[in-house]
């Protein structure tokens, strides 16, 4: 008779009544510490035996659990596979009944589909290529189902949930007044002071009030807030509508006969609209206003020596050009945005994928819009 | 038994009863089994969000071993008295004892033990999306046991075969039907072999049948591991088949209005509320 046993469980071996058998008696309790080296040890006894059956005595064991219940089938499958039979003796009452729970069958079933194993690169490459592809076709998608929703918008205007819109241009507009505001402010006043330290060499001092007010409204004003909104309600449109989608809101925005873009996608179009070339002229302000303080407080400018040639500096058309540029970035945020949360597929992970993608197709976009912007304004000499 | 509050540490390890434990649906009732500790005790709690009073003063034990179903019509707060159970929102009155410890006094570290000594299933499953069924089950094992990677996806296996979910482990939940994601939803709940479950709405929106393999899984679960169980459910035909006892909750007395097995609630309660819930008799107005 041999012992063996690591914690709670001890396993005797001893030779049946038929040589060719071998009795393992369990003792203890075989629980979830005891799997692994009690299977460890009854495929070593196997191996060294080799019998033509195994009995499993279980009348002393005190506890098991269901992977104590699992290394009991596993025991027996181990002899099965070796051409023992295999049987369990006195095993009573609820374990029995936990033994029952575990079918040998289902256990040695093979996944269904195999593990996700990691593409080779000429994979990867491919597998992003169609899915840039199918990105483009649903972008396309979309902007055709936005311009009809638009064209009937145009035609009816009682179409738009007007108070829709109201709500979103206070989630886009007012909400968002804090933040870039705090931030245009900053901006205005990094630029003044670095621009400072090296225009006062020159005795150029003035000249902070010009470059803070012509690099804020021509190109920074609009780029700052573009990015500040796609990251603030460009994403929590694609998240909105993308959760939605999960509980089958958009399907049932279908059925009811209404148009998913019409009703979701125009009021935050419309709504972005509206204010995001007006947070753009409010960011506009507060940089200067940033500029203005250390101009005053840094640079001994007097408030009206600064507005006076901030006033100077600037003529209509960069006022303008940055407008128009917000124009193009507030259909943007939102469209892309809105088109993210219409492609959500699946779960809360799908979700996060769409708002990720929403803000960095987003701040892409704008980028190479602000591009085509300065190309086409230097040709046009606005 | 080393642990903390009765509890052991990560795991619920059960003396097997050589007379079979539980057997059959019918609970000893009133008296149930003389020496069954309790399970929970539920001590005139109240339940509010804000100063909207949902429950008022409720008290209730579950014995170890017992299935007790919390029913009652939509609204009378079946859901919100499980979820304030388990400590997912925090009561406005009285106190909840989960194996001894109370809930509300515990410290973090006793919570995280009183926790890992029951399982949930969720209405939706709860699955973790990113995660295939496998990652899921395992994932309370592999942060709560000392297991290997290996043995703890030989336990998480076995945990789905029980649920005839052999052969999905490398599906994603978004890949599978509504009641299997609430089968794999109960394999994670069991991975650690919790002492007590909870479930909330598990047939909710289930055809008859997968209903009813899901039933029997339950049923075979208490028998063989002598689960403690807590069911919310508005389902009679389940009511009928699982449950020892059942609370029976309404929303106009905010609290609970008989508690019983289901038959005698059914057959001799002289409450036309409880009568008309058992017998699906429209409410008269």
């Amino acid at each position: 008779m041999a012992q063996a046993g690591s914690g709670n469980f001890r396993l005797e071996s001893s030779p049946g009544k038929s040589g060719d058998d071998l009795v393992l008696s369990i003792s203890g309790c075989l629980d979830r510490s005891a799997l692994e080296p009690a299977l460890a040890e009854v495929r070593n006894l196997l191996q060294q035996n080799r019998p033509k059956r195994l009995i499993l005595e279980l009348g002393k064991l005190e506890s098991l659990d269901s992977a104590g219940a699992l290394a009991l089938t596993m025991m027996q499958q181990e002899a099965q596979a070796m051409g023992a039979a295999a049987e369990l003796k006195n095993l009573a009452g609820s374990a029995a009944d936990l033994q029952s729970l575990l079918d040998p069958q289902e256990l040695a079933k093979p996944p269904l589909i195999p593990e996700a194993r990691k593409q080779d690169f000429i994979s990867e490459v491919g597998q992003s290529f169609l899915e840039v592809m199918d990105d483009f076709k649903q972008m396309v998608t979309f902007l055709g189902d936005f311009a009809i929703a638009s064209v009937r918008a145009i035609k009816n205007p009682k179409l738009v949930r007007w108070s829709d819109v109201a709500l979103y241009m206070e989630k886009v507009g007012v909400d968002g007044l804090p933040i870039v505001g705090l931030i245009s402010f900053l901006l205005g006043l990094i630029i003044a002071f670095m621009s400072s330290l090296q225009l006062a060499s020159f005795g150029a001092n003035i000249f902070v009030a010009s470059l803070v007010a012509v690099a804020m409204v021509r190109e920074l004003g609009p780029i700052m807030t573009a990015v500040l909104i796609a990251g603030r309600s460009g994403s929590a449109f694609a998240a909105e509508i993308g959760t939605m989608k999960v509980n089958e809101e958009v399907d049932a925005l279908s059925v009811m006969g209404y148009n998913p873009v019409s009703f979701l996608a125009v009021p935050k179009v419309l709504a972005s609209l509206i204010v995001i070339p007006l947070l753009t002229l409010y960011s506009d302000l507060l940089a200067i206003l940033g500029g203005m303080m250390v101009g005053v407080l840094g640079l001994d400018l007097t408030v009206y020596s600064y507005v006076q040639q901030t006033v100077k500096s600037l003529d209509v058309s960069d006022v303008t050009s940055g407008l128009a540029k917000s124009i193009f970035f507030a259909v943007i945020i939102a469209g892309v945005g809105c088109q993210r949360g219409f492609t959500v597929r699946g779960g809360a992970q799908a979700v996060g994928s769409a708002t990720t993608s929403a803000v960095v197709t987003a701040m892409f976009l704008i980028i190479v819009t602000d591009s085509i912007f300065a190309i086409v304004l230097h040709y046009l000499e606005w | 038994m080393g642990g903390t509050n009765g509890i052991e540490q990560g795991q619920t390890r059960r003396r097997i009863d050589p007379s079979g434990g539980i057997s059959g649906r019918e609970y000893d009732w009133p008296q149930g089994p003389p020496a069954a500790p309790l399970a929970i005790k539920v001590e005139n709690l109240t339940a509010a969000y804000g100063e909207d009073v949902i429950l008022k003063d409720v008290n209730f034990s579950v014995k170890r071993g017992e299935v007790v179903v919390i029913a009652g019509g939509s609204g009378c707060g079946k859901s919100t008295l499980l979820k304030h159970i388990i400590g997912l929102y925090p009561l406005a009155g009285g106190r909840v004892e989960i194996n001894g410890v109370d809930m509300a006094a515990a410290s973090d570290r006793e919570l995280s033990v009183v926790r890992q000594g029951f399982g949930v299933l969720f209405q939706s499953g709860a699955l973790f999306g990113s995660f295939n069924l496998l990652e899921n089950v395992t994932l309370p094992l592999l942060d709560f046991t000392n297991l290997s990677r290996r043995a703890a996806n030989l336990v998480g296996r076995a945990k789905l075969a029980m649920v005839n979910l052999a052969g999905y482990e490398n599906h994603l939940p978004s890949e599978l039907s509504g009641g299997m994601q609430k089968r794999a939803g109960l394999a994670r709940a069991m991975a650690l072999d919790p002492a007590i479950l909870f479930f909330d709405e598990p047939s909710a929106g289930l055809d008859p049948i997968t209903a009813a393999e899901l039933d029997r899984l339950i049923i075979r679960i208490n028998q063989a591991m002598g689960t403690t169980m807590v069911i919310v459910t508005h389902e009679l035909a389940s009511i009928y088949n699982i449950a020892h006892r059942v609370v029976m909750l309404d929303k106009t007395v905010k609290g609970i209005i008989a508690q019983g097995p289901p038959k005698e609630l059914r057959d001799s309660s002289s409450d036309p509320r409880v009568s008309d819930f058992f017998h699906r008799r429209p409410a008269e107005r």
